[in-house]
């Protein structure tokens, strides 16, 4: 008999994009705030981005219920670190823990892909991508979430970041000052939100540097 | 010589194991907005088996604790079960006497993880939960999924409400409704999951939150027309059918 009765699955997609850009004092580190099911709105106000530590700012996307399991994990190792330390968490070593983290659910993962931004212990900003599993890279500016395939090719063709084959290695940071990635992000996401029907409502920017952390909003369409 | 194949009730015995796999009493949508001084919440009282309207006086909304209300669609009888949690919840949180009392916020992040832990283990509670509630002058409105899924807003609907109910509350929900006002908004709302839901029915209850107390409404029923000409003969214009 064929089925009738409804199921069910462990893993939803609530949808919403990230973006992070390193420059050379300062990390933008941006996401929408639409939570979707299916062709349905949940909300238009739901934060995606968790700052972990003083020079750590996280944005995920992908199934809410596992990215606020992620989010609180993480936030309980970095308040054990603390205490162990007396010091925060720096944002390469916070990028390490959250791929061991990913890593540990290999075989029942977290649908989470996240962006991690920060500054590195020279004050440099820094961008580690990832993906659900926990492969990680450091990159001078990434995207995840349901608007990737739109954003990072925009984003390639306006920063042409040098090949990673490159020798001697050639720093990833992009050459734009705080104020145009700040714009760059706003025209990403108004682009994606354009086409991606996961992404829209509102953007969230926080932007990191030598001052300490700022927070930017920006509406989005939402449609 | 043994063989390695997977036997069925290795890695879980079929007989010890029990777990939902699909619903069989469910509730249909619960509809809960934000007004002046609390929260309000409506759901109609059906119990379906199936499509089968099998129950017709089933409470799908509860109080919890002092500040709380609890609002469910989805499987009955697993509502049922969390009110047992809730109780005991409530009870031992009680007994340490000490003036202090679990506030609507802390109910819903325990039903976001009692919800996320049965969906960790495969077992889940067939439920989308409204929670709402008063305490210290801060209202509270949010919604967990069945697999935990969580968010507050200003406004919720489960189910069918999610596509009938919210594009309304979107439209016309403001900071001040007055109770009158939001009664009456949800009142509209649930007329329309009325004519459209098939699992709906026309008995419901309205349920208020405030820093007073809860206050759950009497069954009662909405007025409706159904006298359209259209209706008067369905199969006018559709030559050929039966």
């Amino acid at each position: 008999m064929t089925k009738e009765h409804a199921n069910w699955s462990p893993y939803d997609n609530n949808g919403g994009s990230c973006v992070a850009i390193a420059g050379a004092n300062y990390c933008v580190i941006a996401a929408d705030t639409r939570m979707s099911t299916g062709y349905s709105i949940l909300t238009r106000d739901y934060s995606k981005i968790c700052k972990l530590a003083d020079k750590a700012v996280l944005a995920s996307s992908g199934f809410q219920a596992d990215v606020k399991a992620l989010q609180k994990h993480l936030a309980a190792k970095h308040l054990i670190y603390q205490h162990q330390h007396n010091k925060q968490m720096s944002c390469p070593a916070m990028a390490q823990l959250l791929s061991n983290t990913l890593y540990y659910k290999r075989f029942f993962p977290y649908y989470a892909f996240n962006v991690l931004g920060g500054l590195d212990s020279e004050g440099k900003g820094c961008v580690f991508t990832y993906d659900a599993v926990g492969s990680y890279e450091r990159v001078g500016y990434s995207s995840q979430g349901s608007g990737s395939t739109l954003i990072i090719p925009f984003l390639d063709n306006q920063l042409k970041s040098p090949s990673p084959l490159l020798l001697p290695a050639v720093d990833a940071v992009t050459p734009l000052s705080e104020a145009e990635a700040i714009d760059l992000v706003k025209t990403v996401f108004a682009s994606a939100t354009e086409r991606d029907i996961y992404t829209g409502d509102r953007l969230e920017i926080v932007v990191l540097n030598a001052d300490g952390t700022r927070y930017e909003y920006m509406e989005l369409r939402k449609d | 010589m043994e063989s390695n194949q997977a036997k069925p009730g290795l890695l879980c015995n079929p007989d010890a194991s029990q777990r939902t796999l699909y619903p069989y009493v469910t509730g249909t949508s619960v509809v809960a907005l934000k007004y002046k001084d609390g929260i309000l919440m409506a759901a109609d009282m059906g119990g379906s088996y199936g499509s089968t309207l099998r129950y017709k006086s089933v409470e799908r909304m509860k109080p919890i604790g002092k500040h709380s209300l609890l609002g469910a669609s989805g499987e009955i009888s697993d509502f049922q079960e969390l009110l047992r949690y809730l109780d005991e919840l409530i009870l031992y949180d009680n007994m340490w006497d000490d003036g202090n009392s679990l506030g609507p916020k802390e109910v819903h992040n325990y039903l976001t993880r009692v919800m996320y832990n049965r969906r960790n283990k495969f077992n889940p509670l067939w439920n989308s939960l409204v929670l709402g509630g008063v305490k210290k002058g801060q209202k509270y409105l949010g919604m967990v999924s069945m697999i935990g899924v969580n968010f507050e807003d200003n406004h919720v609907a489960t189910g069918f409400g999610n596509h009938l109910a919210r594009p309304i509350l979107r439209d016309e929900w403001h900071e001040n409704l007055t109770f009158e006002e939001g009664v009456k908004l949800l009142e509209k709302c649930m007329r329309v999951l009325l004519y459209r839901d098939r699992s709906a029915v026309n008995k419901l209850q309205i349920s208020k939150i405030t820093e007073e107390g809860v206050t759950i409404s009497q069954p009662y029923s909405l007025k409706t027309f159904w006298g359209f000409s259209a209706f008067e003969n369905p199969t006018l214009g559709a030559e050929g059918s039966w």
